[in-house]
């Protein structure tokens, strides 16, 4: 009885609390959402309204057609779709031979991928442009994809997991008489597959909104993903004004496809945030 | 035959990873330190006869030299410093203390606001860098926000200002004591150095703040929700109170999460970059600059790669005695 009101007391504070954080954590994605339908002057006047005064469709129109966003957009689904398959097959698959394929070299490679995983990827900058530059593929869709093709934090992930499932569904079809590449195929990778769908969405996320190797790996603009573009955007290449709605709006459209895979697959970046807690 | 065959598939499985990491990642690290030894302007190979070695110079021209080098490398060294005592105790205080509250018993749709904090931290750092230069702009949200209730809000991207500085002009002192102004270290007058963050910086650090912390928030929970539920009876039956818990039951439960989150804080803080490229390119007055801008700077804008490559090296030590020592002061304290 005497603890009743304290708890309702508790109850009101914790929402509170919440509710005041959620609005701090969201109301900036309103408030980009709103203005990118605003006039030029209607963001200028009222950037805290989440009503737009009159909305305009103006900044969408000019994005489409003032600016280079369709061909940012075709660089980015394509980078992206192949960096991720790219990612998904050879960090399962060297995963999986880290976890369960004895050979010689294999714990040595183990210390190597985790030593890379430490490697601070900001210093890698400069040294990346060199190997570009010196290989002569500087400035091309393959400067763009394969230095990252491959994740160390992804081969880590798959090594995890698949220590952490029985072998012995595998050793049957090993002496059915399949080979390690078809039980990889046809037995294994089928059970992995929450851990795949984590390195799916981990992979897409982080290719999708990868930026400072694309500033070391091209110069062309014929090759600018979304977020390069975006950066020259806000860099001036406008010309004159602000041109706020326009930004925000161009920031929106390249939110949009993680804000919808994010809410679809919420649990699996949860597991993938998680887990690197738990390893460390 | 068996092993042979496995053996063979193992090194197979394992050659496109192995292959890319070597030929990405650690080849272009030798190649740099070579190039950080050399005084290569980017024509032509670095690795041509032509090229002046200059053996440390690059590096000395750091730390040892008079000169606009030593004066940027310090100048983004002091920039990070302060940076990251304000980024690394905020983002952990924040993501502590919305763990601790998301994961109280009684509430419910803890889902939504477990979702709503941790929305930030999986969105283009490009795109939320652009929603947040109009947050703060002359005439974006946070002014009017401030304006709401009758603060003139600074020009945030114009204003290089330290907070320290600008602190001791509330007390009155709005010249540098000579003591400070005429004696200087590494190239900074100690004035310089006692700056604080810039006004600019601020505005940064907020932005990064609120990107990150929903990713240590969920790291926490997980941490939490490992605790026995009997420890917190036990605690309450002992008559603790709710800071009492926290200090004594709660935070050495979670030790090693608090390790992983300081950890991991204080290695992406010294890497900060596409937020500085985006909002500010090390304005104004040179006081967002960092040692990863400046890297990148160097050589990209000013065709030093050699003294380029230097400053990400000296980088990468900070980084990595920044979490040796971390590591070791944790471990003498459990002891």
């Amino acid at each position: 009885m005497r603890r009743q009101p304290r708890g309702l007391v508790n109850t009101f504070v914790g929402y509170s609390i919440l509710i005041f954080f959620a609005l701090v954590f969201l109301y900036p994605f309103v408030i980009q959402l709103a203005n990118s339908l605003k006039t030029e002057p209607d963001a200028a006047a009222n950037p805290l309204s989440p009503v737009p005064g009159p909305v305009s469709f103006a900044s969408f129109e000019r994005i489409f057609e003032g600016t280079d966003f369709p061909l940012w957009l075709g660089n980015s689904l394509l980078v992206t779709l192949v960096l991720t398959a790219g990612r998904v097959f050879f960090d399962s698959l060297a995963g999986y031979a880290l976890a369960r394929l004895r050979f010689a070299g294999r714990r040595a490679i183990f210390a190597g991928v985790v030593a890379v995983i430490a490697v601070p990827g900001v210093v890698l900058l400069i040294p990346k442009f060199l190997v570009l530059n010196q290989l002569g593929i500087y400035d091309s869709y393959t400067a763009l994809i394969l230095p990252i093709i491959v994740d160390a934090a992804g081969v880590f992930i798959m090594k995890q997991f698949f220590e952490s499932v029985p072998a012995s569904m595998e050793e049957a079809a090993r002496i059915d008489g399949a080979g390690v590449f078809r039980t990889y195929w046809s037995v294994v990778l089928p059970m992995a597959r929450p851990a795949l769908i984590t390195l799916t969405i981990l992979s897409f996320q982080g290719s999708w909104n990868e930026f400072p190797h694309t500033l070391v790996a091209v110069q062309n603009p014929d090759l600018f993903t979304l977020p390069r573009g975006l950066a020259d955007l806000v860099s001036g290449s406008l010309g004159t004004g602000t041109q706020y709605p326009l930004k925000l709006g161009a920031a929106l459209l390249a939110t949009i496809p993680v804000a919808v895979i994010f809410v679809i697959f919420q649990r699996y970046f949860v597991r993938g945030a998680t887990e690197g807690a738990e390893k460390g | 035959m068996r092993t042979r065959s496995e053996s063979l598939a193992g090194w197979l499985f394992v050659a496109p990873v192995v292959l890319i990491l070597g030929v990405f990642l650690l080849l272009p690290i030798l190649m740099a330190l070579w190039v950080s030894l050399t005084g290569w302007n980017g024509q032509g190979s670095p690795f041509r006869s032509g090229v002046p070695f200059v053996g440390a110079d690059n590096y000395t021209s750091l730390f040892t030299e008079d000169g606009l080098p030593r004066q940027d490398f310090m100048t983004s060294i002091r920039n990070n410093v302060y940076y990251v005592l304000l980024v690394v105790p905020a983002q952990t205080a924040l993501a502590l203390g919305l763990a601790l509250v998301v994961n109280q018993r009684m509430l419910k749709r803890k889902g939504f606001f477990r979702t709503a904090f941790y929305f930030p931290s999986v969105t283009s750092s490009v795109a939320i860098s652009v929603v947040f230069l109009f947050v703060f702009a002359n005439s974006g949200a946070v002014n009017a926000l401030l304006g709401a209730v009758g603060i003139d809000g600074p020009v945030w991207f114009d204003d290089s200002r330290g907070l320290i500085h600008v602190l001791l002009g509330t007390v009155g002192v709005d010249n540098p004591p000579g003591a400070l102004a005429n004696h200087s270290v590494l190239g900074l007058t100690w004035w310089d150095w006692v700056s604080g963050p810039s006004v600019a910086m601020c505005a940064i650090i907020v932005l990064v703040v609120w990107t990150t912390s929903g990713t240590f928030m969920l790291m926490f929970l997980a941490a939490l929700q490992a605790i026995p539920q009997q420890v917190e009876e036990a605690s309450l039956i002992d008559g603790a109170n709710r800071w009492q818990r926290l200090r004594f039951v709660t935070i050495p439960m979670i030790r090693p999460t608090m390790f992983l989150v300081l950890t991991l804080g204080l290695i992406s803080t010294w890497q900060v970059f596409d937020q500085i490229y985006v909002m500010s390119q090390g304005n104004p007055a040179k006081t967002t600059l960092t040692p990863a801008f400046l890297s990148y700077r160097t050589a990209f804008k000013d065709f030093e790669y050699g003294r380029g490559a230097a400053i990400s090296f000296v980088l990468f030590l900070i980084i990595v005695v920044m979490t040796l020592v971390q590591r070791w002061m944790l471990r003498e304290r459990r002891s």
